[in-house]
């Protein structure tokens, strides 16, 4: 058995760099160190991977050589107009470039997973700008984090445990101690109670405390945590304090939220539902903290007012900069998409969207966008890059990305492969396959090849590299 | 039977995340997704117990998954499917000139339907993208 240690944890944007993977017949047999989704990645992958790339034949898949599959995939994308390259996400920064620059020589538009996640945040970020930092300051001195419409728990089930609130930080330390006190009063709460109930003989019923206050003071010892969410998550449970906003309200309450920060008065008596005392004094602990951080999720980018509310949460962390320090990170899904954005960037110039259709890159997000054209019935082929559009996606807009030829480079069986007409199985990046991946700060790290792909699975560049090779011999003659 | 009126949210959730590496065409996948966590209360309002399948429906289509009890309330009027095929026929498809369609805080009729069954994957992409010419 081999042991490999300080293996990156393809998954989610925290990009893990602690993981413990021990290897047996080039098979991965046991983790160390992952969360239940790393966890589960690393046991299972390639479960139902096809051996050999695929073809349809007749309406149905077929298998078929590398050299098969390259060359019906080259043949669609030049016979193609306007072909839509999507994905990225989940595949590394190398595999990236050659995306970009397949999706120029074939006059396409290419797009990545943050069109449909984070893209309202680029937006906003775009028109305010973002004060931002790594996620190595936020361990050690963050006193104050805030998580707004994101569960990390769910989503990015280390992070919590490794950069914020539960990570022992050089000046903070960890908010476990705390945690444990409220859980056990919680108990004794609950003994006393049942205790009291069986001797009065009836049940007691307390008022549930909906806005209970706010802890007001930031201790210098332990980091405090903030929940505001739509819904009480596995997160919120472990907050010290849970502000629950009803849905598509959370503009008015950031945007009531900076006034109070600006000593403006509120003339009403609650915001959304939420009494203004509650607002007033959630505003006193941000500015009292001397370091606090601002995590937003997609809680902010999927719902009403979309990328404005982003806006108002990075206008927030603005104005509280003149009083403190306040910091703000969009909590990124995929492990790569910070990766592809910012491979996107220096390459074209643009983050996501881009269009090459023109012969340059041209970006306009509702136009250039992949849900606006799928839905416009404008794209006449697809290549999709290791994600899946058919599941995800709005089933008005997978309809058009089904209906026209489609190539589909993905290690997994999904329902956009099965509705795809060629597919490359390929290899596991970070597992099967070396890479460069953008963790949620920005920080570059490369991912490790524990175990040897199958034979017929390549790296995702490496049949994006050959798909593009054979595009140019048909076009070139 | 009662209808009831909710906000529909939509997003991960952790063993949605560990089901998927299982593959999605795996039992534990449906499982995972093809479910909305109903409040208690409004699990009453509807007479529904845990299980039960119910049809979301919205402007935008309709899909019926099964009832399942929210642990972490209370949030009556909101229910929640995690993010994937089943929840994506019913989100709204709209992006507002910026790219991004809604798949939060949708307006959505709840709907207990006893007899029906939470289609299989296959069944349910059969039935949204239709044989077609090359399928």
């Amino acid at each position: 058995m081999r042991k490999i240690e300080n293996v990156i944890c393809p998954v989610c944007g925290s990009l893990c760099d602690d993981i413990t993977v021990y290897v047996e017949d080039n098979r991965v047999v046991e983790v160390e160190n992952t969360c239940a989704v790393g966890r589960a990645k690393f046991l299972n992958y390639g479960l139902h991977r096809k051996p050999k790339p695929l073809i349809r034949k007749n309406g149905e898949l077929k298998e078929a050589s590398i050299e098969e599959a390259v060359r019906r995939s080259a043949e669609i994308l030049t016979e193609s107009k306007y072909p839509i390259l999507y994905g990225w996400s989940s595949t590394s920064c190398e595999a990236i470039r050659v995306g970009l620059e397949l999706a120029e020589e074939v006059g396409g538009i290419i797009d990545n997973t943050s069109t449909v996640c984070h893209g309202p945040s680029i937006l906003s970020i775009q028109d305010v700008g973002i004060p931002s930092c790594t996620l190595g300051q936020l361990r050690h001195r963050a006193d104050l984090v805030i998580y707004w419409g994101s569960d990390p728990y769910s989503a990015h089930p280390r992070h919590i445990e490794r950069y914020t609130v539960f990570s022992e930080g050089r000046f903070q330390k960890s908010g476990w101690r705390s945690f444990i006190r409220r859980l056990s009063g919680k108990l004794v709460k609950k003994r006393l109670s049942r205790v009291a109930e069986l001797i009065l003989r009836r049940k007691l019923t307390f008022p549930e405390e909906k806005y209970a206050l706010p802890p007001y003071f930031i201790s210098e010892e332990e980091r405090k945590l903030v929940v505001v969410d739509v819904r009480k998550t596995r997160t919120a449970e472990v907050a010290d304090y849970f502000l629950q906003v009803k849905p598509n309200t959370d503009y008015e309450v950031l945007q009531a939220l900076r006034m109070l920060v600006n000593d403006q008065d509120l003339e009403v008596d609650e915001v959304a539902g939420i009494p203004v005392r509650t607002l007033e004094d959630l505003a006193d602990l941000m500015i009292s903290c001397d370091f606090g951080i601002l995590f937003f999720g997609v809680g902010l980018t999927m719902s009403k007012g979309k990328l404005r509310n982003v806006d108002a949460a990075l206008s927030l962390v603005r104005d509280l900069n003149k009083r403190t320090k306040f910091l703000i990170m969009p909590m990124r899904g995929h492990y790569n998409v910070t990766g592809a954005n910012v491979v996107f960037t220096w390459q074209t110039g643009y983050p996501y969207a881009v269009d090459f259709s023109l012969g340059y890159p041209r970006y306009n997000p509702g136009e250039t966008s992949v849900v606006d054209i799928l839905r416009r019935g404008e794209c006449d082929a697809g290549l999709v890059v290791a994600s899946d559009p058919v599941s995800n996606f709005p089933a008005s807009a997978a309809k058009t990305l089904v209906d026209n030829p489609l190539i589909v480079i993905d290690p997994d069986v999904t329902p956009t492969s099965m509705m795809a007409d060629v597919v490359f199985p390929s290899a596991y990046i970070g597992i099967e396959a070396e890479g460069t991946a953008y963790r949620m700060d920005h920080v570059p790290l490369r991912l490790k090849k524990v175990v040897e792909p199958p034979p017929n699975c390549l790296p995702d560049q490496e049949i994006l590299a050959r798909i593009l090779r054979e595009v140019r011999r048909i076009r070139r003659g | 039977m009662r209808k009831l009126k909710v906000y529909l949210l939509t997003g991960r959730t952790i063993e949605q995340g560990k089901a998927k590496e299982f593959g999605k065409t795996s039992n534990l996948y449906k499982d995972s997704v093809a479910v909305c966590y109903i409040d208690p209360s409004d699990m009453k309002t509807l007479g529904i117990k845990s299980n039960t399948p119910v049809k979301v429906s919205t402007d935008f289509g309709s899909v019926v998954v099964r009832a399942e009890k929210s642990s972490r309330g209370s949030h009556p009027g909101v229910v929640y499917i995690p993010y994937g095929p089943w929840a994506n026929q019913v989100v709204d498809p709209e992006t507002h000139g910026i790219g991004m369609p809604s798949f939060k805080g949708v307006p959505a009729v709840l709907e207990p339907v006893p007899g029906e069954k939470v289609k299989e994957i296959e069944e349910l992409l059969r039935d949204s993208f239709g044989e077609g010419s090359k399928r």
